[in-house]
């Protein structure tokens, strides 16, 4: 099997994350979308890694996992803060930002 | 080892600056009339200070009379060492005893003069931080520190004038002395730079040393003296920059018997004689000098002949009598020039402090003389005092004016050439001064009573609502105001003591000067101008004898003519005003030349400060530039801030869009 399945298969992941980033206004779903991303992108280095038949990928793939379990932490602190504030979970509701 | 003359000098400068400083910080603990007091010791122990001067001076052998003590240096780089240093010499020393004696005197007649006023002691802080800067001025080493007593006394005259703040024409009247006072020290310094350009130093005693060795009629050194010729007459009053002066007159009495009278005005006389050397090195800057000396003493006389406003007609006479001092210094006639403005200081500040008792006498509403008359017999000791200072402004034999103001003119024909057309029209002018100081005396004093000399007879005196005197609008007596009460020489003790000195040296000051007799001013001034090729040049004594009398005879004429129209003939005076009404006009106007400077310098200036700042400030700067920049800025940021929506899916997409483009160019680029 050639490694272009796995890259597909792995872009394919990531389209669905990115779409359901932009799409979807419920702060914890998009959070799952980045999870969804984060993990096409692991599906990638280890394939190459695998291509490429070293480990590098595979130790990246892990630093990866890390910092994803570090920003699930993160994100559902800002979620439940923010379910603490505001009563709503609503990515749009939270547009402070505007210039 | 410093010189005792110089210790003394130092002395001299010092303690007016005390006084300013213990008066101007310390008003609001110092009781009652202390501040004047106060004021008037430190004039009066610096006047005992420069006679201190004077003799350990005079102990000195004639040739070591000139002493520059210096307290450290100012400005020292390799080719200008600027010191901060004084010139005690016979000149300044002269000029030091003038200006405290008679600062002295009016302080004394301040204290009674001002009693009432809520800025007392404010007055007195000014009067001495005067006396202080024209203390600098004249005991100045070099040219930049005659700058800064120059620029000092300027500012001290402005602060003055303007004393009663809240008058406007007071206020304007400060501002337009010092507008025109900025003239002449712009031309100062561009003197002194044209001088230290050519001379290679700026202190006095070096440039003038090298003056003497260059041939005379220099171009640079005859630019520098008419340069100083211009700051001379802005700060003397001459034409065409004595407009402020009769204006200055706003300001209390006392500051126009010191300021604008005595001491200051005379300033630009001393920078002449001072500055000797430079203008014998440029005999034709002198000469223009001479020129406009004489035409500012024959136009000023006019103007005074009709004038009706008793301060305007005397400071119009301070004017005339500065053109004579500066046409005998600039006829290298300088003893006589000094001379004159010795007894100048002594007559005409008695006749302001004269003038200041009578306008008192009408309640200080009005210094018009049609509103005055009659005050003889009411004023008894202000009306000897004033006809004193009268007789010795017109010259009347044996009074001091008639020894100085014909020694300058025998001088000046003696100089021969066009100096002798100059001598003519001052003999021309003294008939005029002599004509319109009898005016003066006849009109206030002599003829009918008005009803405030009435009153001021059977003990009352008038007491009206204070008013503006110019415009007549209604005022109180608070500070920016004159004070409540009004003192005549009569009934205020002060005011007698400083005015009888006064009047006794306007009788007695000529003997200091008397030709075949006496020469005191001559050779205690001889030190300085030691060097000076025209110090032998002098007229003979027959010939100085004939002008006295001829001056004596043209002083009498002028009297007699002004008894004739104003006293014999009182109708005369209003026919000939009606037969001569242009003139008359003319004259009045003081030549329009007030209205000439309106029309073609404070229009235009305003007008173009209106252009500037209507339609350059508001149109070009506000509006174009300022606001063009901030529209840029304000389109830019409008179009960023659309960007920033708030919505983080928004962003997200930019950002996946984005890393898409990139990611899409190197792709392209790599292929």
């Amino acid at each position: 099997m050639g490694i272009a399945w796995f890259v597909v298969l792995s872009a394919f992941i990531f389209a669905i994350g990115a779409a359901g980033v932009l799409t979807r206004r419920n702060p914890l779903v998009i959070l799952l979308c980045l999870e969804l991303m984060l993990n096409a992108g692991n599906l990638a280095l280890l394939s190459f890694a695998r291509a490429h038949g070293n480990g590098d990928g595979q130790v990246f793939a892990l630093i990866v996992m890390v910092v994803a379990a570090c920003e699930v932490v993160i994100g559902l602190g800002l979620i439940v803060a923010m379910f603490r504030n505001k009563l709503t979970i609503d990515a749009d509701e939270m547009s402070e930002l505007r210039g | 080892m410093t010189p005792a003359a110089v210790s003394w000098a130092w002395l001299v400068l010092l303690l007016p600056l005390m006084g300013t400083a213990v008066i101007a910080l310390g008003w609001k603990i110092l009781p009652g009339r202390l501040a004047g007091y106060l004021g008037t010791l430190t004039i009066g122990l610096s006047f005992l200070a420069g006679i201190a001067t004077y003799f350990s001076l005079e102990a000195l052998p004639p040739e070591g009379r000139r002493l520059v003590g210096s307290a450290f240096t100012y400005i020292g780089t390799s080719n200008l060492n600027v010191d901060l240093s004084i010139l005690v010499d016979p000149l300044s020393v002269f000029m030091v005893l003038v200006v405290t004696g008679v600062s002295f005197l009016i302080h004394v007649y301040s204290i009674a003069y001002l009693g009432s006023d809520r800025g007392y002691a404010r007055f007195f802080s000014y009067l001495n931080f005067f006396v202080f800067s024209m203390l600098l001025l004249v005991l100045a080493g070099n040219f930049v520190l005659l700058i800064v007593g120059w620029a000092f006394v300027g500012a001290a005259s402005y602060l003055l004038i303007s004393f009663w703040y809240r008058r406007d024409t007071a206020t304007n009247a400060g501002i337009k002395a010092f507008v025109i006072n900025v003239i002449g020290d712009v031309g100062l310094v561009i003197a002194a730079f044209l001088i230290l350009d050519r001379l290679g130093t700026l202190d006095y005693l070096g440039a003038f040393e090298a003056a003497r060795q260059i041939p005379p009629g220099d171009p640079t050194i005859v630019a520098a003296c008419l340069l100083l010729l211009v700051g001379a007459f802005a700060k003397s009053g001459q034409l065409p920059l004595h407009t402020w002066l009769p204006d200055a007159m706003e300001g209390p009495t006392p500051v126009s018997a010191l300021i604008h009278a005595a001491t200051m005005v005379t300033a630009g006389v001393y920078l002449i004689a001072r500055c000797h050397p430079l203008f014998e090195a440029a005999p034709s800057a002198a000469a223009v000098g001479a020129i406009i000396g004489t035409l500012t003493l024959l136009f000023a006389a006019t103007v005074a002949l009709v004038s009706t406003d008793l301060k305007r007609i005397i400071a119009y006479s301070t004017i005339s009598q500065i053109g004579y001092m500066v046409l005998g210094v600039c006829a290298f006639a300088y003893s006589a020039g000094m001379f004159h403005l010795m007894t100048h200081a002594f007559f005409k500040a008695l006749l302001f402090m004269g003038a200041g008792s009578v306008v008192s006498a009408i309640g200080m509403t009005n210094g018009s003389i049609d509103r005055m008359g009659g005050f003889r017999k009411a004023m008894p000791f202000t009306f000897a005092t004033f006809t004193i200072g009268a007789g010795a402004l017109a010259g009347l034999p044996l009074l001091s004016g008639f020894f100085s103001k014909d020694e300058i003119i025998s001088y000046t024909l003696h100089r021969g050439g066009l100096y002798t057309v100059l001598g003519y029209c001052a003999y021309l002018a003294a008939i005029l001064t002599a004509f319109y100081a009898f005016r003066m005396v006849f009109r206030v004093f002599f003829g009918k009573p008005v009803p405030e000399a009435k009153e001021l007879a059977g003990g009352e005196q008038a007491h009206v609502a204070p008013q503006n005197p110019l415009t007549g609008e209604e005022e109180d007596t608070d500070v920016g105001f004159p004070g409540p009460e009004h003192h005549i020489a009569e009934r205020a003790f002060g005011m007698k003591a400083a005015m009888a000195p006064l009047a006794l040296l306007a009788v007695v000051g000529g003997v200091v000067a008397i030709p075949g007799l006496t020469a005191g001013v001559e050779t205690f001034l001889e030190p300085t101008f030691a060097g000076s090729p025209y110090l032998a040049d002098r007229p003979p004594e027959a010939e100085q004898i004939t002008g006295l009398i001829i001056g004596g005879v043209l002083a009498l004429v002028g009297v007699g003519a002004a008894y004739v129209v104003y006293m014999r003939r009182p109708g005369l005076a209003g026919s000939a005003q009606k037969k001569l009404a242009g003139v008359h006009a003319l004259f009045f106007n003081a030549w329009y030349l007030n209205q000439l400077y309106d029309r073609v310098f404070v229009r235009p200036g305003r007008a173009a400060g209106r252009f500037g700042r209507t339609t350059v400030e508001r149109v070009l700067v506000q509006n174009t530039i300022v606001g063009g920049a901030t529209g840029v800025v304000r389109a830019g940021t409008a179009l960023a801030r659309a960007v920033q929506t708030g919505y983080l899916r928004a962003y997200a997409l930019l950002l996946l869009v984005g890393v898409c483009a990139l990611a899409l160019y190197f792709l392209i680029a790599s292929g």
